[in-house]
């Protein structure tokens, strides 16, 4: 089985994030791969030991990103693809990866795709869907759970907490939710080894796309932070007279209702 | 010069903070209060090959560095002392001789199990009346036959309980001055007149095991015999150079600890209406915590490097532990006292902190020890 994975550099949403003139600070960020993107690692990882095949990891950025992408490889992927934007001078956006990523596609044998199910950052959860379309072929997302038989594949999908059970047939993309598995860590031996295995970079040249036509389609006017927390508040009085006050508190003051 | 890390050193930095995070960190509370010895986190530890770090994979290691091995041990010592200094022990001390000094057939039969991580190691040199002064060690080790036999008495041995086989040192003879001959023998934990109890109530690190050792007739292969028979000392001289990198980088991820946390209280804490860390007093503490740590880390990573490119490290590696064990007792120290009262309960886990770092002032040389050694590496 031929398995790729779309995966996506980010910074760590868990650490502390600086935005300076609405471009976040990458001196202080740390980055990691992004989490949802480890659970479609994993899943591709289990899914080759299971029906053979290999593994490649894709991913849409710049030079930085090959240490994620040898984590990848140290976790057990076969081969990785970097698809270098270093000398892209246009807008980058969610539009522009994906096409750029379909366009890599198309010249593959895949069986499968798997992505996450958004990314931590922006979380827009738009590249994969795009892919499958620009693809034109069949994408569950959300999933949960994933069995493969021959062409034939049933899924378990997260749909607002309930489960949702679909059957559909490869050639498929699949975005991964929490839950779909426990990603593992990359061992020692995994490291070492994953120096040695094929990292190849391409750029938009490579991929006979034109830099124009995948310029960003949506521009981004600001970044900021989300308003600091306030402390809470806590009534006192009578039951009646709180009711009152957090009644007139969410008129007034957060003008809610 | 570049101070950059290796793609692999850090994914291997950050795989352990990861992993320490996740499986240490939340119980270090617990393992330090009951004494607990992580046995099943070592098989973990094991299986993602960190025990095997800096031994190449024909013997079961990793492949890895010093620079790899000596960022995982701070990563790990982060999360729990005790735990770190049980690792650095396995590693440094329980397999690096057999690494350094060993036969192709001991390295096969003893070396494998350690660095794949299917066991662990510990070494014994400290006795009841050989501390500082191991040349002074009183076990003695005489030939009958094919065999040794050893008969002695070991204090305060790491891992010991927990391992399968443990490097003891003893006497074998003496040199035409008089001075002792000592050899290093590789005891299985399971041979028969080999008592090793569990006895003591220790200050801190007490999520690491810390045995006592009773040879009694205790007899070993003669092949057992490690390295070179009559440099048993000189050996240990070079094994502890080793393995002062990792207390020293231990040390280093203890006070990281320690201040992390003392960061984040000053920010939080509020005294007469603002942040504790507005204060200048505070701040100047913070200020000097931060710098110390990074100077310590710096000396450990040289040392380290030093090691890693077969130059000598003797005096680079006194130096990272002297200073990196002494910064990390003064900083665990500061953190303790920015809590304030906090400070004092086991809750905020600075306390353990303070309790784990102090034994790294005195295992594997004390800091008057580190102090000789370098003064000597000074020719005085
Ligand atoms: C938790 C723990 C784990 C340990 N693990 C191991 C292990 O795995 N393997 C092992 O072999 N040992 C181990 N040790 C023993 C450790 O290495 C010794 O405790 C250490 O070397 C000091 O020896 P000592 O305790 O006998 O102190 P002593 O040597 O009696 O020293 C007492 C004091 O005198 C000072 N002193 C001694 N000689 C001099 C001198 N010439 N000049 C100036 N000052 C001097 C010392 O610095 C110290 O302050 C461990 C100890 C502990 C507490
Ligand atoms: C075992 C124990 C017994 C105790 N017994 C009693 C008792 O019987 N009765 C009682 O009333 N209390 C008692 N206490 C409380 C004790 O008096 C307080 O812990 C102490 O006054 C410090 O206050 P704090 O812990 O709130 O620390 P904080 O006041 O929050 O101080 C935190 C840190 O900030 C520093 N700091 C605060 N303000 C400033 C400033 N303006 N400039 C520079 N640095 C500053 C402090 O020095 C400290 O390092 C006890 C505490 C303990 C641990």
């Amino acid at each position: 089985m031929n398995i790729f994975v779309l995966m996506k550099r980010t910074f760590d949403t868990e650490e502390k994030i600086v935005i300076n003139d609405g471009v976040v600070d990458e001196e202080g960020a740390e980055f990691i791969i992004n989490p949802y993107d480890e659970y479609a690692i994993e899943e591709a990882i289990v899914l080759r030991d299971e029906h053979g095949g290999e593994v490649t990891v894709v991913t849409v950025g710049d030079e930085e990103a090959e240490k994620e992408l040898r984590t990848a490889l140290a976790m057990g992927a076969d081969k990785a693809v970097l698809i270098d934007m270093e000398d892209f001078d246009e807008e980058i956006d969610h539009f522009t990866v994906a096409e750029a990523l379909t366009a890599y596609l198309k010249e593959q044998d895949y069986d499968i795709i798997l992505g996450g199910n958004v990314a931590v950052d922006d979380g827009a959860g738009q590249v994969a869907p795009r892919v499958a379309e620009g693809l034109g072929i069949n994408q569950v997302t959300t999933i949960t759970g994933i069995q493969v038989d021959g062409e034939k594949v049933e899924i378990e999908r997260d749909v607002e907490g309930d489960v949702e059970k679909i059957e559909t047939s490869l050639p498929l993309l699949v975005t991964c939710q929490q839950g779909l598995n426990e990603p593992r860590y990359p061992s020692l031996p995994g490291i070492m080894k994953a120096k040695k295995k094929p990292l190849d970079t391409l750029d938009i040249d490579d991929l006979d796309l034109d830099e124009e036509e995948i310029a960003a389609k949506t521009k981004t006017l600001d970044k900021y932070l989300p308003p600091e927390k306030g402390a809470g508040k806590v009534l006192e009085g009578e039951i009646d007279e709180q009711v009152n006050e957090l009644v007139s508190l969410l008129k007034n003051e957060a003008k809610v209702i | 010069m570049d101070f950059e890390l290796t793609n692999e050193q850090k994914m291997t930095r950050d795989m352990v903070r990861e992993f320490a995070e996740q499986e240490i960190a939340p119980h270090a509370r617990e393992w330090d209060e009951k004494a607990i010895f992580p046995e099943e986190t070592f098989k973990q530890m094991g299986e993602l090959g960190l025990l095997g770090i800096p031994f190449p994979e024909k013997y079961g290691g990793s492949g890895g560095d010093t620079i790899s091995y000596a960022l995982a041990v701070e990563e790990i010592g982060k999360a729990c002392g005790g735990t770190g200094l049980s690792y650095a022990a396995a590693v440094s001390l329980g397999a690096s001789p057999i690494y350094y000094f060993g036969t192709e057939e001991q390295k096969e039969e003893h070396l494998v199990p350690l660095a794949s991580g299917k066991a662990l190691g510990s070494f014994g040199l400290t006795e009841p009346n050989a501390g500082s002064d191991a040349g002074g060690t009183q076990t003695k080790a005489y030939l009958d036959g094919d065999e040794y036999v050893i008969n002695g008495e070991k204090c305060w041995i790491t891992n010991a309980q927990y391992a399968r086989t443990v490097i003891v040192t003893a006497v074998t003879g003496k040199t035409e001055k008089g001075k002792n001959i000592i050899s290093a023998f590789i005891v299985p934990t399971d041979t028969p007149g080999f008592k090793i109890t569990s006895p003591y109530d220790k200050m801190g690190v007490r999520a690491s095991n810390t045995s006592e050792l009773i040879l009694e007739d205790v007899r070993v292969p003669k092949e057992n015999i490690l390295g070179d028979p009559k440099k048993g000392f000189s050996q240990f001289l070079y094994t502890l150079d080793g393995g002062r990198i990792s207390i020293a980088a231990l040390a280093v991820g203890i006070a990281q600890a320690a201040f992390n946390k003392a960061l984040a209280y000053a920010k939080e804490r509020k005294q007469f209406g603002q942040p504790i860390s507005s204060f200048q007093a505070i701040q100047f503490k913070l200020a000097d915590m931060a710098m110390e740590i990074e100077l310590a880390r710096n000396m450990v990573l040289k040392a380290a490097w030093l090691k890693d490119n077969d130059k000598p490290f003797t005096k680079e590696s006194a130096f990272a532990k002297l200073y990196a064990s002494e910064m990390a007792t003064r900083v665990c120290n500061q953190a303790l006292q920015i809590h304030g009262g906090y400070g004092y309960m086991k809750e905020y886990e600075v306390e353990r902190m303070l309790r784990d770092t102090k034994l790294m002032e005195i295992g594997e040389g004390t800091s008057e020890i580190q102090r000789l050694v370098i003064a000597r590496q000074l020719g005085c």
